[in-house]
Parts: C-alpha cells; structure tokens; sequence
C-alpha cells in the first residue's frame, strides 16, 4: 500500500522534461541580470550554455513524442498539479516539439552571430535575449489562452528591448512604431480572451474545444467575435495585410541577430493562428465549424501579393528580407484557410524551411552592408556612446578567406532558398504543396481558391528572384570599387550553419515530411487531444488519502 | 447598471483609440493608456456584474456558486494591469530617448512639413 503511494508520487522525469524550455532560459537570465560587463566572455558562454541546453531538450522532446514514448504522441504536464480546465496546462505534441527545435537552432545561430560585437553593447543584451527565448518557447508549450498571452508579453517585452539593441534614431523611430502596434494587439488579444471566457466558461483550451460544439444563438455570436478580435492580435504579430506595416521597417531597424529571432516570432503568430483555428473551429465543432475560413485564405493570399509588390519596390536588404518574411506568413495563413491536412504538412515544412532562409539571409546583409560601409562605422558609433571599454577584436588575424567568393555564394543560396528554386529546401517545400493542392483530399476537383494559390505562390517565387538577383547584380558585379571585406569566423559559421541546415533538410526531406504528416495529423484529430488533456490525473499529495485497496 | 457601464467603457475606450491616432508620442501613451483602462473594466465586467457577493469562500462553509462572484476575471484583471503598468512604462522611456535623439515628439521621429 505504502509502495503505491510512492511511486505514484513522483512523476516519471520526461514529463518534466516538458518544462524545462521554459525555465532554463528564466534561470539562466536571472542569473545573467546582475552580472556586469566586464564579465561578458561568461554571460556569452552562459547565455550559450542555456541555448544548448534547449537544443538537446527539444531533440529530446521529439525522440519521446515520435517515439512513442507518450500516449499518442502527447505529453502532458500539470503545472502546480491543478488537474487540466483549472489549472495551466503545458503539452508537448510532435508540432511543438518541433517548433521548439527551430526556435533553439534560430537561437544558437543569432548567438554565436553575437559573440564578436552584438553581445558587447548593450549591458543587458544575453538577459534579454533569454527572456525572449523562455517567452517564445511557452508559447509553444502552454495550452491555456491566459497563460498564452502572459507568455506573448514576455515575449515581445523582451523584443522591445533588444529592437532598441544598439541605440540609435533609426531603432528608436522603429521601436516606437512597433511598441506602439503590439500594445494595442495586446489590449485586443485581452478582449477576445475575456469575450470568449464570457461565452464559454473557460480559458483551458482543450477544454474550450470541447465546449464549443454545444454552443449557440447570441453565445455562438458572442463566441465568433471574441475569436475574431483575438485572431486580430495573432495576425498582427503573424503580419497579415493589413495588419502587417510594422513588420519591414522594424526587421530593417534591428540588429541581425535581433532581426533573427523576430522572423520567428512572425511565425509564432502563424503557429497560434493553426493550431487555435483547428481547435475551435475544426469539422467536430457543431454550428462554429469553418468560421473565418476563407479570411484566413484570401487575407493570406491579399498578403501574398502585398509582400511580392513590396519586395519588387525596395531595394534596401532589410527591407527585402521583411517582406520575404511577409510573403512566407500569406503563405502559411492561406495554407492554413485552405483546410486540406496534407497541405499543412507541406505548409509546416516551409514555414521551417523560409524562417530557416530568411534568418540567414538577414545574418548574410550586415556581412554584405560591410561591401559598401567598411567597417561597420555605425558599429563603432554605438560602442562610443555606451563607453564600451574593451573595443572588440580586429577581425584581422583570424579573418576567412575569399571573402567575396564566400558572400556571393552564401547569397545566391539565401535567394534560391526565398525564391523556391531547385535544388534547396524551398523547392521541396512547395514542390509538396502544389503536390498537395493538385491532390485534394476527397479526390475531387481542385477549386478556383487552389488555382489561384498556386498562380500566387510561383508569382511570388518569380518575383523574389527578380529582385534578389538585381540586388546581388548591384552588390556583386556592378560595384567595381568593392574591397573584399573581413569577415570573422564567428560571424560567418551561423550563416554556414544555417545553409547547411537547408542542405540537411532537403537531403532528410522524406523522413521530415513524414514527421511532419504526423504532427499534422495529431492537430487534426481534436477530440484525442482533448481527451489526453483532460484526462490526466493528477499526482495525489503525500497528505492525500489512498484509496482503500 | 449595465447601461452605465457598457457606455463608460465605451467612452474610454474610444476616446483612447482618438489619442492614439494623435500624431504627438505623449497623445499616443494616454491613449494607450486610456484604452487599456477600458479593457480591464471590460474583463471584469465579463466575469458578469455582481453587488454584494465576495469571490472568496470563507472557510468552514460549503461554497455556493449563485452567492460568489466569478474570481477569475479578478484574478486576470490583475495580471493584465500588471503586464499593462510595465510595458506603458517600458513605451515611455523609449518615448523619452526619441525626443532626446531626435528633437521633437512628433511619432514619426521628425517635424510634418507643411
């Protein structure tokens, strides 16, 4: 009897392996808080440290929940041991858990980008930088629409600062602007979650998916407007026209590595958008069922077009870069409208493989800026203003070799990633998507909406190698006077890192696409998702009667 | 008492939304502000308008639901104040280094020409 009791006291460790994502980088920026500059050599290799640390977490969290490892590929964790509508529910599903390792490879690229100069200005840099990992990766993980939006506030409290990263007016002007945006989302994310805790009692999302089908009348009204509003603030953050002004100058302004991780966050509010859309409003949900549907298809596709148009106009780097991101996000969100689940799995695949592309590609402009602006001397002027007291190594002595051969080839395989051209990793992605779109799932026709995508998605493509290559054109042949730049190694094994990744993901794309068709099926089946969150017992207190025998 | 409320809501919160299409960086804050008041009224008032019901159970009774108030939008009133009172903060200080940096409140960083 005592034995039973024992055993079931203590969860089994992998289940807390599911919190560990979010407390490590909490531990570790809190401890990297009181830490001066003069110890930034340990906060780099700490902050470091931490980031690994996810990696292996999330590898872990994939290996357990293909594996086979949990009931249905689902791990549940109980936090505070509140059993599930009352308390905060954390779970690990295959989707997560990959959304989890990219965040940790985006992460771990950005860092070590910062180990020369970005991670030395700024006495706060690697705090900050943790506290948007812990905030973005809870995101993943929690599956409670409170808890969500505490999570999206540190997310993006974080992002505030390290947008300002390297104080100057430029990131000023752009941080105004997107603080200003992203309060707002926020008071609208706080209406829908109020107006749809009115209408249906509760916050626990699986819960919520349960609830929904027995809505009706003016609640199932009240119902769609609380889940339109707070659709409204996801969809601000995942830039859908027109919500999505903000997004290039704010990705131009900010530090590379900055600019990195807030390419995810584009694709965090997609992730929402995905998973809470099939939850509330999948074929299971009675009179909601299909709500917002084709809002989702065409504002994607208006998207499309809005970000094609704004690659074609620009022709600063940065700037390109932000509306590559906003051609992937109409992308996803029409792919997500489409509501076909072999589509997802192609969608999924390509929200992996352009946040891969676009995050190199941004790390790759400060590298190419140094073409035209020796010296990075906008650098240099930060450093002057924060009294940096050690000036940073000279790249000089431990530089890379053919420089030029290096940037020019890294870019014409950021561009064939953006553009989707063979042989990299955003052919394959929407190879499987028109594959996906001409195979509908009932065997029927294809509809005039699966045509049209299809027109947008190679427009686009066509129009991301149009500008790309004048840009390449400008920067590389037609710029006589270039002088090779130094580069340090630091700085170029991210962006190798990342290519190589794209590398990896098209020669492994079988084996990933049929991880990837699981995880879409596991969000596609709501009803044993439900029941695994809803079902979970709690782990009875040491105080607790057993019961009788 | 549902009428008086849902108008004072609503009064705030459009009043917000006229400041924060203001051009100056200060109308932009009160208005943020402002709406964000009228959010959290908004939250509470979800949990369903109550008088005289505590969401407490003191001890030793057995709680029933018809004579308490709905805790939970309380309980997120408060975190969202809290998130609210930090980040206004937070837009503040920024708001401070813009006019420093660039010499003016406008939002855009620079005069309108006329």
């Amino acid at each position: 009897m005592n034995q039973v009791v024992t055993t079931s006291l203590s969860l089994d460790w992998s289940q807390h392996l599911i919190m560990a994502p979010i407390l490590l980088p909490l531990l570790v920026g809190a401890i990297l808080a009181p830490l001066t500059q003069g110890w930034h050599r340990l906060k780099f290799w700490l902050s470091y440290a931490s980031v690994l640390g996810m990696l292996a977490t999330a590898l872990a969290l994939i290996q357990m929940t293909d594996g086979g490892h949990w009931q249905d590929g689902m791990g549940v964790y109980l936090a505070a041991n509140w059993s599930a509508p009352f308390g905060i529910a954390l779970l690990a599903d295959r989707l997560s858990s990959i959304m989890l390792l990219l965040c940790a490879v985006l992460a771990l690229a950005a860092l070590h980008f910062t180990r020369l100069r970005w991670g030395r200005i700024g006495v706060h840099f690697h705090t900050l930088f943790q506290f948007l990992l812990m905030g973005i990766n809870g995101a993943f993980l929690t599956h409670d629409l409170f808890n969500l939006f505490v999570f999206f506030e540190v997310m993006l409290a974080a992002s505030y600062g390290l947008v300002l990263h390297g104080y100057n007016a430029e990131r000023i002007r752009a941080s105004m602007q997107y603080i200003a945006i992203n309060l707002a989302a926020a008071l609208l994310f706080l209406i829908g979650t109020a107006l749809i805790y009115a209408t249906t009692g509760t916050l626990n999302m699986a819960d919520l998916s349960a609830r929904v089908a027995v809505l009706s009348g003016e609640e199932l009204a009240l119902f769609k407007v609380g889940a339109a509003v707070l659709a409204l603030a996801f969809l601000t953050k995942g830039a859908m026209w027109p919500l999505g002004f903000w997004l290039p100058t704010t990705y131009a302004a900010a530090s590379p590595p900055v600019a990195v991780m807030l390419v995810l966050m584009t694709k965090v509010g997609a992730y929402i958008v995905l998973r809470l859309w099939l939850l509330m409003f999948s074929d299971g949900s009675g009179a909601a069922a299909g709500f917002g549907q084709d809002a989702l298809l065409y504002g994607g596709m208006l998207t499309i077009v809005f970000g094609a148009a704004g690659m074609l106009s620009t022709d600063t780097a940065g700037r390109m870069a932000g509306y590559a991101a906003i051609v992937s996000s109409g992308t996803l969100l029409a792919v997500i409208g489409y509501g076909q689940p072999s589509l997802v799995t192609a969608g999924l695949y390509y929200l992996i493989g352009s946040t891969v592309a676009v995050a190199a590609f941004l790390l790759l402009i400060e590298l190419i800026d140094r073409i035209r602006t020796p010296r990075s001397a906008m650098l240099a002027l930060t450093m002057e203003a924060y009294a940096v007291e050690d000036t940073p190594d000279e790249p000089s002595g431990r530089g890379v070799p053919a420089t030029m051969a290096f940037l020019s080839l890294a870019f014409a395989a950021c561009a064939l990633m953006i553009a989707g051209l063979p042989p990299l990793s955003g052919f394959v992605a929407k190879f499987g998507m028109f594959h996906a779109l001409l195979n509908p799932a009932d065997g029927g026709a294809i509809p005039t909406a699966g045509w049209s995508l299809m027109v947008l998605i190679v427009l686009s493509g066509l129009i991301a190698v149009i500008s790309m290559m004048r840009f390449g054109v400008r920067t590389f042949w037609a710029n006589a006077g270039a002088e090779p730049p130094k580069l340090h190694r630091s700085e170029v094994a991210p962006v190798l890192f990342l290519l190589g990744l794209s590398v990896l993901m098209t020669v492994q794309a079988n084996s990933l696409f049929g991880y990837l068709a699981r995880a879409s099926d596991d969000i596609h089946r709501p009803a044993t998702y439900v029941q695994r969150v809803l079902g979970t017992p709690t782990v009875p207190g040491p105080v607790s009667t057993p019961e009788a025998p | 008492m549902e009428l008086i409320i849902s108008l004072a809501i609503g009064i705030v919160f459009g009043s917000g939304i006229w400041l924060v299409l203001r051009p100056r960086s200060f109308q932009v804050l009160s208005g943020l502000m402002l709406m964000s008041y009228a959010v959290n009224l908004f939250i509470f008032v979800m949990g369903r308008l109550w008088v005289d019901a505590a969401p407490l159970t003191p001890p030793g009774t057995t709680p029933d639901p018809a004579q308490l108030a709905d805790p939970l939008p309380q309980a997120l009133v408060l975190t969202a104040i809290v998130i609210g009172f930090a980040t206004t903060a937070l837009y503040l200080v920024v708001m401070i280094g813009s006019r420093g940096l660039t010499g003016t409140d406008h939002v855009d960083g620079k005069e309108p020409e006329v």
